[in-house]
C-alpha cells in the first residue's frame, strides 16, 4: 500500500475570512458533486489507486492556518471506503493535526455532517468511490468554523432546546403499575420517520431561510416537535401548546419549501413534508399566523 | 474550579439515567462528557431492553436466564437487582415517551433474543438505543440538568492513602476540547463514571472510536479493581469491513445463518441442536470461526445471515434499519441477498468493581453501565441485557450517590478477608507502569493533601503539566501508531480463540506499547479543539486497560463463557467460580480473587452444563 502524500499546498483561500470562526467559504459554490451510478464499477476501477481529497483548514490561533486554506491528500483506496474513512487515513498517516468529529462510524452518532463536494452529507455513511475528485471536503455552512473541518453546533442545540424537546404527559399511572399508553401501530408508524433524526445539523446547514434568519427554528427542531405533536400518547391540549410555539415569527410559516433539508438529510426524513403538515394544523386549529 | 454535588462523567444511557435519578434525589448534579449526549454509543445498540412484562413472563425466570447465560459468574444479587427492576424501569422510558414498536392492541412489543426463555425483548425498531438514548437526553434537557460536553475528563480527584478502601474521590479534572483550558470539577457528594466500554483496545470492533476505556483506566489508577475484564464479548454478526453491528434481532425475527456450502451450520454442525441460530453469543461467534478454519467460510472470512425468507414487510416493519447498514457500509440488499456477517468485539462483561448501589471501594466513586461490572453478565452477556444494566444500575448509581439510602449491600469490593491471591501465573513480563509516570501517582513534592480542594487542586496542576509535556515534545512517536499495533495485537492474540502463547505474546506487545508510550507526544500545537491531544490520553488508557483483559485471559486457565482457552476446554468449577480482580497498586498490579455469589433471593443458582 503506498502512502505518497502531495506537499500540502495552500490555494483557493476563501474571500472573506475576516471574523474569528471563520465562515466556510462554500455555500455560495455549489459543485454538482456527481453522484456515480455505477459505484461498484467505479470501485473496481480505483482498485490499487489513491483518492485525491482537498480538504478545508483553519485554526484561529496557528499560524499559517488562521487564513483558511485547502490542502490536498491523496489516501490509499480501499473498496467500501467511506469520506469519513479517508480523513480519517489522512489524519493518522499524514497530519494529526487535522480536526474533524467522528465516533460511531455508523450513521447514528451523527457527528461528521460535512460539506462534500457541494452538499451536506455524513462522512461515514458516503462513499468514496461515488464521488467526482478531487473529492473536496468542507465544514458545513452557514455556522461558525472552530477549526477544520469543526463546527460550533451550539446554535443548533439551542433551537432544538427552543421546542420544549421533551414528552409532557399529563396523567401516566405510576410505573410500578407496571401499565404502559397504548398507542396504535399506525400512530407509531405516524411518528417513525421524525424519531430518526441523529441532530447532525445537515439540514439546518442547508437551509437558505435559517442562513438568512438567525431565529428561525429550523428543520431539525420543527420535526423534532412534530415527534411529539404528532404522538398521541400527548394530549390535545398539550399539542395546541406546542403548536403555539411551531407558530410563532421564526417558526413553520417561515419555511418556503424548497426542500433542501429533505434532500440533504441522511436518515432521509420528509422534514419539508412534516413542516407542510404542522401549518396544516396550525390552520386547522385556527391559530393565527405571520 | 466547578462544584456540584453529584458529577456524572459520560452521557450514555447509564450517565443520563445517573443523572436524572440524582436530581430526581435532590442533588446538584452535572454531567461532563467528551462528546454531547446525543452522540453517546448506546446510540448505536439496536437489538432492546429484556423485562419480564408480559403474564406468563416472570423476573425469576430472567434471572434464571442471565444467570445461566453468565455461565453461572454472574453474582445473584445483582442479577435479580436487574430482573426484579428491569420492568418498571421500562415502563418508565415508555412513559418519559420512547417510541417502543407496538403490538396491535397497543402495548408494547417483545421479541425473542438468544439464550431467553420468553420472548422479553422489549424495543423499537432495530434502533432501541437510539431511542433511549435521546428519551433520556429529553429528560435531562426538561429537568435542566447542566451538561458540559465536549469536556474531556483526564483524571479523579482521589485521595492517595495506601490502601485503596480508605481512599476518597472528590471530582474530576477535565478540559475543554474547545478551548484547552484545563478546569477542577469538584464533587461534594460521588462521581459517577459513565463512561463505556473499551472496545477500540480490539481492531475490529463494533464500538465507536470514542469507546476507549477513560473511566475502566482512571478508576483502575484510582485505586479500584477492574474485574473479570478476560469476559469480552464478540458478537457473531458485524459486517466484515467496518464492524458495523447487524442486530441479534434479525435471529430473532427468524433469520438463518450458512456457510459457504449452503448449510445451516448451527445445526448441521451440532453447535446448537436445540437453539441454532439463537443460542449465546459466544456459542454462534465459535461456531462461525470454526467453520471459516474449517474451510467453509466465504471468502475464508465470514459466513452469510439470510433474512429474505421473512419477506420485504416484516423486514420494513422490524428491521429496516438493518436494510440500510447493510447497503450503506457492505453494499448489500438485504431484501435480495444474504449479509456478510462475522464476529467483532462487541462488549465488555467486566469492568470496574462495584456493588449494587453503583459504588467502588474508593469512597465516592460510584460506576455504572457498560464500564462497570457489577457482576450481571459474569462470563457472557446476553441480548437484550445491556439496556437495562444500563437503567437499572445507572439510576441506582446516581440515588445512592445522591446520598439516597439503598440499603447495605451484599457484594463487596476492593481486597479484602473474602479475597483468593494469586499465586502460579507466570507473566512475560512485568505489567504496569513504565518510566516515569506524569499523572496518577503519589505526589513527589511528599505533601498528600487529604482535603477535597486540596486533591483537586493538586490533580489539576499535575493534569496542566502533563498536557505541557506531550505539547511541548518535538518529536518522537504518534498515538496512531502505537494504538494501531496495540489493536492489532488485542485481535490478533486475545479474540475469541485464545491460546497461553497468544496471549503471553500479546502481554508482550502491549509492554512495548508502553514502553513506547514514554516517547510519545502531540504534534498539533494548537490548544482548539486538540483531537490529537485527546486521543493520544485515550492511548493510554488503552493500554492499561488491554493490559488487565490479557492478564486475565491468561490468568484464567479454563473455558467459560465467552472466555475460551485451547489448553483448558472444561469449565472449571471447583477451582474458578469466582471473579478476577486486577489491582493497579500505584503501577505494579496484582490479581486476586473474590467467590461468585450464587445464593439468590429465593434460591441458589446451581451451576449446570450450559446447552442451548
Amino acid at each position: 500500500m503506498s502512502t505518497q502524500q502531495a506537499e500540502p499546498e495552500s490555494q483557493e483561500a476563501p474571500e472573506d475570512p475576516a471574523m474569528k470562526g471563520a465562515e466556510s467559504p462554500a455555500a455560495e459554490e455549489q459543485k454538482g458533486g456527481g453522484m456515480v451510478d455505477e459505484h461498484a464499477e467505479k470501485a473496481a476501477e480505483l482498485e490499487g489507486e489513491t483518492v485525491h481529497i482537498k480538504v478545508f483548514r483553519y485554526d484561529p490561533e496557528v499560524e499559517g492556518k488562521q487564513e483558511p486554506r485547502f490542502d490536498d491528500f491523496h489516501v490509499p483506496f480501499e473498496k467500501g471506503m467511506t469520506v469519513l474513512d479517508s480523513v480519517m487515513y489522512a489524519r493518522d498517516e499524514y497530519d494529526s493535526s487535522l480536526t474533524f468529529r467522528h465516533s460511531c462510524r455508523q450513521a447514528v452518532c451523527g457527528s461528521d455532517a460535512f460539506f462534500v463536494n457541494g452538499k451536506q452529507r455524513l462522512g461515514c455513511k458516503t462513499q468514496i468511490s461515488d464521488l467526482e475528485q478531487p473529492v473536496r471536503i468542507e465544514p458545513l455552512p452557514h455556522q461558525e468554523v472552530v477549526k477544520d473541518l469543526v463546527v460550533d453546533m451550539d446554535h443548533f442545540y439551542d433551537q432544538m432546546h427552543t421546542v420544549e424537546p421533551y414528552f409532557q404527559d399529563e396523567d401516566t399511572p405510576p410505573v410500578d403499575d407496571l401499565e404502559e399508553q397504548r398507542q396504535s401501530q399506525e400512530n407509531r408508524e405516524k411518528i417513525k420517520m421524525s424519531s430518526r433524526c441523529i441532530w447532525c445539523g445537515a439540514c439546518m446547514s442547508s437551509c437558505n431561510i435559517a442562513a438568512g434568519d438567525n431565529e428561525y427554528l429550523g428543520p431539525a427542531a420543527i420535526n423534532k416537535a412534530y415527534k411529539f405533536a404528532m404522538d398521541d400518547r400527548e394530549g390535545e391540549e398539550i399539542k395546541e401548546h406546542r403548536l403555539r410555539i411551531l407558530e410563532q415569527e421564526h417558526g413553520v410559516w417561515r419555511c418556503q419549501t424548497q426542500f433542501s433539508c429533505t434532500e440533504v438529510c441522511p436518515k432521509d426524513i420528509p422534514l419539508t413534508e412534516h413542516i407542510q403538515e404542522l401549518k396544516r394544523e396550525a390552520v386547522k386549529k385556527n391559530l393565527k399566523f405571520w | 474550579m466547578y462544584e456540584h454535588d453529584v458529577i456524572v462523567v459520560g452521557a450514555g444511557g447509564a450517565g443520563l439515567r445517573a443523572a436524572i435519578a440524582a436530581h430526581e434525589a435532590g442533588a446538584d448534579v452535572a454531567m461532563v462528557t467528551k462528546l454531547h449526549p446525543v452522540r453517546s454509543h448506546t446510540g448505536a445498540a439496536e437489538g432492546g431492553i429484556n423485562a419480564a412484562l408480559q403474564e406468563g413472563d416472570d423476573w425469576e425466570l430472567h434471572a434464571y436466564d442471565t444467570m445461566k447465560g453468565s455461565d453461572y459468574l454472574g453474582d445473584a444479587p445483582a442479577v435479580e437487582t436487574l430482573a426484579q427492576n428491569a420492568p418498571e424501569e421500562t415502563i418508565n422510558l415508555e412513559h418519559w415517551g420512547m417510541p417502543f414498536s407496538r403490538e396491535d392492541d397497543g402495548t408494547v412489543s417483545q421479541r425473542p433474543f438468544g439464550g431467553l426463555s420468553y420472548p422479553r425483548t422489549t424495543y423499537a425498531g432495530a434502533e432501541t438505543g437510539h431511542h433511549l438514548l435521546h428519551t433520556m437526553y429529553e429528560q435531562v434537557v426538561k429537568r435542566g440538568i447542566q451538561v458540559y460536553d465536549e469536556w474531556y475528563v483526564m483524571d479523579l480527584a482521589t485521595t492517595d492513602e495506601d490502601d485503596p478502601n480508605d481512599r476518597e474521590c472528590h471530582g474530576v479534572v477535565a478540559y475543554d476540547v474547545q478551548s484547552g483550558n484545563i478546569e477542577g470539577f469538584k464533587a461534594n457528594n460521588g462521581v459517577v463514571l459513565a463512561t463505556g466500554g473499551p472496545g477500540q483496545a480490539f481492531d475490529h470492533t463494533t464500538n465507536a472510536v470514542s469507546c476507549t476505556g477513560d473511566g475502566h483506566a482512571m478508576a483502575y489508577r484510582a485505586g479500584a479493581p477492574l474485574e473479570d475484564m478476560e469476559f469480552i464479548q464478540f458478537h457473531p454478526t458485524s459486517l466484515p469491513s467496518t464492524g458495523v453491528l447487524i442486530s441479534e434481532g434479525v435471529r430473532g425475527e427468524g433469520g438463518i445463518l450458512y456457510n459457504s456450502e449452503g448449510e445451516r451450520f448451527m445445526f448441521e454442525y451440532g453447535y446448537a441442536n436445540n437453539s441454532g441460530e439463537l443460542a449465546s453469543r459466544d456459542v454462534v461467534a465459535r461456531a462461525e470461526l470454526t467453520e471459516v478454519g474449517e474451510g467453509r467460510g466465504v471468502d475464508d472470512e465470514y459466513v452469510h445471515l439470510d433474512m429474505r425468507h421473512l419477506g420485504e414487510e416484516r423486514i420494513m416493519d422490524r428491521l429496516e434499519n438493518i436494510l440500510h447498514l447493510a447497503e450503506d457500509f457492505e453494499g448489500v440488499d438485504g431484501l435480495v441477498e444474504p449479509m456478510p456477517v462475522k464476529p467483532g468485539q462487541h462488549y465488555a462483561m467486566g469492568g470496574i468493581e462495584v456493588d449494587e448501589n453503583g459504588q467502588t471501594c474508593v469512597d465516592g466513586l460510584y460506576a455504572a453501565g457498560e464500564c462497570a461490572c457489577v457482576s450481571v453478565h459474569g462470563g457472557n452477556r446476553l441480548g437484550g441485557n445491556a439496556l437495562p444494566e444500563l437503567i437499572v444500575f445507572g439510576k441506582r448509581a446516581g440515588q445512592h450517590a445522591a446520598g439516597e439510602d439503598l440499603g447495605e449491600p451484599e457484594i463487596r469490593t476492593g481486597y479484602g478477608d473474602d479475597v483468593e491471591d494469586e499465586t502460579d501465573t507466570e507473566l512475560p513480563v512485568a505489567p504496569g507502569k513504565a518510566g516515569l509516570e506524569t499523572s496518577g501517582s503519589v505526589a513527589a513534592d511528599g505533601g498528600m493533601a487529604t482535603d477535597a480542594e486540596g486533591v483537586l487542586q493538586r490533580k489539576v496542576e499535575t493534569a496542566r503539566e502533563h498536557v505541557d509535556t506531550l505539547m511541548d515534545k518535538d518529536d518522537g512517536v504518534q498515538h496512531a501508531e502505537i494504538r494501531a499495533k496495540l489493536q492489532q495485537a488485542m485481535t490478533d492474540y486475545v479474540n475469541v480463540f485464545r491460546t497461553e502463547e497468544g496471549v503471553k505474546k500479546a502481554l508482550e506487545i502491549i509492554r512495548e506499547c508502553r514502553e513506547e508510550y514514554q516517547d510519545v507526544y502531540v504534534d498539533d500545537p494548537s490548544r482548539t479543539f486538540n483531537t490529537d491531544l485527546q486521543q493520544t490520553i485515550e492511548t493510554r488508557n488503552l493500554i492499561d486497560v488491554a493490559e488487565t483483559i490479557a492478564l486475565g485471559a491468561l490468568v484464567r486457565d479454563e473455558f467459560r463463557g465467552a472466555h475460551w482457552r485451547k489448553e483448558h476446554q472444561e469449565r472449571k468449577d471447583e477451582e474458578w467460580l469466582k471473579h478476577t480482580l486486577i489491582s493497579w497498586d500505584d503501577g505494579s498490579p496484582s490479581i486476586f480473587y473474590r467467590p461468585v455469589i450464587l445464593e439468590g433471593e429465593n434460591k441458589t443458582y446451581e451451576p449446570k452444563e450450559r446447552s442451548y
